[in-house]
């Protein structure tokens, strides 16, 4: 299925939840979603007959300025098919609902996300920071992000 | 202060024999700096909490203050058992957004040097779990082989481990002269130790009963835990990006993709796994006759790399299949030399997040075994 097929099937179940597919060559096409609607919406990728995207590659979070963006890449290992989704939130309240129980991949992608970008993913189980320190303050690769100097004592930066 | 907090609740609410174990982060049988949390009853795993992080040297961070070529080297570092697969995705990502048209004779030493590092990949992996499972002599076997393979990466980078070979575009240098001949005395090397090695370790009665039907990994499992190269393989699902999703010149070789069929056990236990790895060497081995016969003598290996790498706005994910699975490169560009954001979606990360789900149940020296079945490196899992 091509990504303006995936958008149009979308489009006929979610209206106005799911906002724009951008398709710009050489770049990946992908589908920007409201993010309030995104589990619902990741379930019915994953289950529905002519989607089947039982495959999460990645996901990724992103500091774009005012906004926080999240990033899927699925793939479906029976049809070969694959679509971008994307989702911003503002970076006040950066609140994205929690894809685990659908892909339990997204565990570890969605600690990694909090960890770096602070994307905090409602519905996580235990969403604590995975490769910083337990302690660690703030988000490091948010583009407006300071270094500390001294972390318990020792010098950082 | 937060985590020492939430262990004591946890503390309080185990039962008298049941225990907490802390295995890492210096420990050989972690296979780097890992720490595992493991909860015992008696001998048998409970639960097990993976913690992260030791190795992490902010590597996404870096990639957004330096320019393309510079990342290359930092890529190396991540999956340093097999550099030159490492590379291949960033440099095709990059091409594809650049548009760039890689010449013949540059996909053809890209698919040798890359099965010839997917070669010394696998040995590692098997050599260090037949160590894991107490087995030493495969070990020096697989070690002695593998310093051929790096003899000959040496001679085509520079280095032994760390390459910096691949360029966008191109190539950093060109083959020499006794290359194909030093390929293929290689080749025929690994084909007599990996023969040795089935009667030595994969068919020993002892090994077998060490790895039969541990650590059973359901294909259902794997999926959904977006595993991914030998780990999904050996739970039989025929799934290889080399096949599936030919990139490069994938598609005019002629190779099978082995899976696990559950000889010995179940379908997914550590033996599956190893025996997927054994018979990958011998498919990279044909791969590399293949691409040694059909090699155009002739060609310039930098004629297009392009002086200076800005790639237009947008965004690409490009992935390949590595000796440990998919690696993905996320890159999104602004339009200047540097990269907006790049993620890498690292194999082993991945890989890895299934432990908990896999060693339940399991005895405890199982859960070494089935932590080296899955053939992770650190420094692909923190970045």
């Amino acid at each position: 299925m091509l990504p303006n097929e995936i958008f149009e099937k979308l489009r006929s179940v979610y209206s106005d939840q799911i906002i724009e597919l951008i398709e710009n060559h050489p770049s990946d096409s992908f589908i920007t979603v409201n993010a309030s609607a995104l589990f619902e919406i990741c379930h019915s990728l994953r289950d529905e007959a002519f989607f089947m995207f039982d495959y999460l590659m990645s996901l990724t979070g992103m500091d774009l300025g005012e906004n926080l963006g999240v990033v899927y890449h699925l793939y479906s290992m029976q049809l070969k098919h694959k679509i971008v989704i994307k989702a911003f939130v503002p970076k006040e309240q950066p609140k994205v609902p929690s894809v685990e129980r659908i892909w339990r991949t997204a565990d570890w992608h969605e600690r990694e996300a909090y960890d770096l970008i602070g994307v905090n993913f409602e519905g996580h189980h235990n969403l604590i920071r995975i490769l910083l320190p337990y302690d660690w303050e703030g988000y490091p690769l948010r583009k407006d992000y300071t270094a500390p100097e001294m972390y318990h004592g020792m010098k950082v930066s | 202060m937060s985590e020492k907090k939430r262990l004591d609740l946890e503390y309080s609410q185990l039962d008298s024999d049941r225990m907490r174990l802390n295995v890492g982060p210096q420990h050989p049988s972690t296979h780097g700096v890992l720490r595992l949390e493991v909860e015992i009853d008696g001998e048998i795993v409970t639960e097990v909490i993976p913690h992260l992080g030791y190795l992490h040297r902010s590597f996404e961070k870096h990639c957004e203050k330096m320019t393309y070529p510079q990342i290359i080297p930092y890529i190396d570092r991540m999956d340093y058992i097999s550099a030159m697969n490492n590379e291949w995705p960033y440099v095709m990502a990059l091409e594809k957004m650049l548009d760039i048209k890689v010449p013949e004779k540059v996909e053809y030493i890209r698919v040798i040097v890359a099965e010839l590092n997917r070669i010394a990949n696998h040995q590692i992996a098997v050599a260090t779990f037949g160590l894991d499972a107490g087995a030493f002599t495969p070990f020096l076997f697989f070690f002695r082989d593998r310093e051929y393979i790096i003899w000959i990466l040496e001679k085509l980078s520079g280095a032994r481990l760390l390459y910096n070979y691949f360029r966008v575009g191109g190539l950093a240098g060109d083959t020499y002269p006794s290359f194909k001949e030093e390929c293929l005395n290689v080749i025929e090397k690994v084909r007599k130790t990996n023969a040795e090695v089935m009667d030595l370790l994969i068919y020993n009665r002892i090994f077998i009963q060490r790895t039969a039907n541990v650590g059973i990994l359901t294909p259902e499992v794997a999926v959904n835990y977006a595993c991914s190269g030998p780990v999904l393989r050996g739970s039989g699902l025929r799934y290889d990006l080399r096949k599936d999703e030919p990139y490069s010149i994938y598609d005019r070789f002629d190779f099978e993709v082995p899976v696990g069929k559950g000889e010995v056990g179940f379908v997914g236990d550590c033996w599956d796994r190893n025996i997927v790895r054994m018979q990958e060497m011998e498919q990279s081995c044909r791969i590399i006759e293949q691409a040694l016969a059909q090699m155009p003598e002739t060609g310039d290996v930098k004629a297009n790399v392009p002086k200076r790498i800005k790639p237009p706005k947008g965004e690409v994910y490009m992935r390949t299949e590595n000796p440990k699975g998919d690696l993905g490169f996320y890159i999104v560009s602004n339009g200047t030399d540097k990269p907006e954001r790049l993620k890498a979606r690292g194999t082993s990360f991945v890989n890895l997040s299934v432990i908990p789900e896999i060693s339940k149940g399991y005895m405890f020296a199982d859960l070494i075994l089935i932590l080296g079945s899955i053939d992770i490196v650190l420094g692909e899992v923190d970045r």
